[in-house]
């Protein structure tokens, strides 16, 4: 059996970890309250979008847009959102493992956007070629760097180098659970909704078309970053807080053992000095 | 007064203002517009300007960097890529960057860095005219 100075000395590690795992539990549920918050902040503006959007699609004659257009597909490329750090549970690994299968699965040409270090660092070991690679978003993603991921995904697709693009992210379900999401982001479906209303456009439906599609792309990119971001968060706040309850499992396990050898040793000193007094007389 | 109608503006960073107005003056991308209420539905883009809107009789301003309106059934709501209320501007970092951008302007390298600088410099300007609310 370990010495009772060893079990005292593990157990002090064990501790320090403990202490550093509920830190990290705290941290992350307060970023996850801040992500959900942005994330809230940021629906009113979607939903309104996506109903402009509607409002427009029904103007009266033939809205024609290259962000509209299908055409056949020879080129895939999945844009992949991940956390720039580790230690949140699954959340990277689901992701990265869903994409991986899709990735398998699609006959067609397959290319890489990755968002975050975690997927960018997994696929570069294989031989799926990057367009682009975005790192280092920060805990509070703002809208000027999801527009930058936008503008260049809407490049890729102008210049041809993909005919289809579709965004792969973590759908925050709630704080314990979250769901690796596949969205197709472009060409963007023309959405169906019912007439309603004589609108007046100014300029025209086109003119205002070509200026809300990329919007509406940089909201959906926006959107699922902070998904992203609120499911990493939850998920590292769990994983915490499992660790932290593993810890003291260990704690208490390692104490008892600990008190054990104590009084092991204990009993053995009083068993020799009652053995070397017996002895003596 | 002749009646209200509300006036909401939005970004994708959160809701900004909602307010019962009774006149509002958005800078359109093919010039200004002004809308009473019961207006007839209409959708339009918005170019980077200044919004001007009128509250219990006293005219407020919020600054915007172009976006979108929806009018419809008394109601306006404004899709706002980025928006300040006159209030809450930060007058001295909107004169730093106007500054930033006349200097990129005067120094005249390519074609694309001009036209960020425009575009900034214009930003600027909006903001700086929006600044502090007229009574």
């Amino acid at each position: 059996m370990a010495g009772v100075r060893d079990i005292r000395r593990r157990i002090r590690s064990v501790r320090n970890m403990q202490q550093i795992t509920k830190a990290m539990k705290m941290v992350s549920a307060a970023k996850l309250r801040k992500a959900q918050q942005k994330l809230s902040a940021a629906r009113p503006y979607a939903n309104q979008l996506q109903g402009v959007l509607e409002r427009l699609a029904q103007a009266p004659g033939d809205t024609v847009h290259p962000l509209l257009v299908k055409r056949p597909v020879q080129k895939v490329v999945y844009v992949l959102i991940t956390s720039d750090r580790g230690l949140c549970g699954g959340y990277n690994a689901n992701l990265i493992r869903k994409t991986a299968t899709l990735i398998a699965e699609t006959p067609q040409d397959v290319k890489l956007v990755t968002v975050g270090r975690k997927g960018r660092d997994f696929f570069r070991r294989g031989k799926i070629e990057f367009l682009a690679e975005f790192v280092a978003l920060g805990d509070e993603p703002s809208y000027s760097q999801a527009k930058e991921i936008a503008q260049e995904v809407v490049r890729i697709y102008e210049q041809g180098e993909a005919d289809e693009v579709y965004l792969m992210y973590t759908e925050f379900v709630s704080a314990i659970n979250s769901r690796p999401t596949q969205i197709k982001l472009l060409p963007i479906e023309k959405p169906e909704g019912k007439q309603s209303k004589q609108y007046i456009f100014e300029p025209s439906p086109d003119e205002i078309l070509a200026s809300l599609l990329p919007k509406y792309v940089e909201t959906q990119v926006y959107r699922s970053i902070l998904e992203g971001k609120a499911s990493e968060q939850g998920a590292r706040m769990s994983a915490m807080s499992s660790a932290t309850d593993n810890a003291k499992d260990m704690i208490d396990r390692l104490s008892l053992a600990m008190n054990r050898a104590r009084q092991a040793a204990i009993t053995k000193e009083i068993s020799e000095i009652v053995g070397g007094a017996a002895a003596l007389d | 007064m002749a009646g209200t109608f509300s006036l909401r503006i939005v970004s994708p960073e959160g809701d900004l203002l909602k307010e019962n107005v009774e006149f509002v003056v958005f800078p359109g991308a093919m010039g200004e517009l002004g809308i009473l209420p019961n207006h007839a539905p209409l959708i339009a883009g918005l170019d980077i300007g200044v919004i001007r809107y009128t509250l219990n009789g006293s005219v407020k301003q919020a600054a915007i960097a172009g976006g979108f309106v929806e009018v419809v059934d008394n109601s306006a709501i404004v899709l706002a890529d980025t928006a300040e209320l006159g209030g809450q501007i930060d007058v001295k970092r909107a004169m730093e960057a106007k500054e930033r951008a006349l200097k990129r302007l005067s120094a005249r390298t390519n074609e694309i860095d001009v036209r960020r600088a425009e575009l900034a410099l214009r930003r600027a300007a909006a903001r700086i005219s929006a600044y502090g609310d007229k009574k």
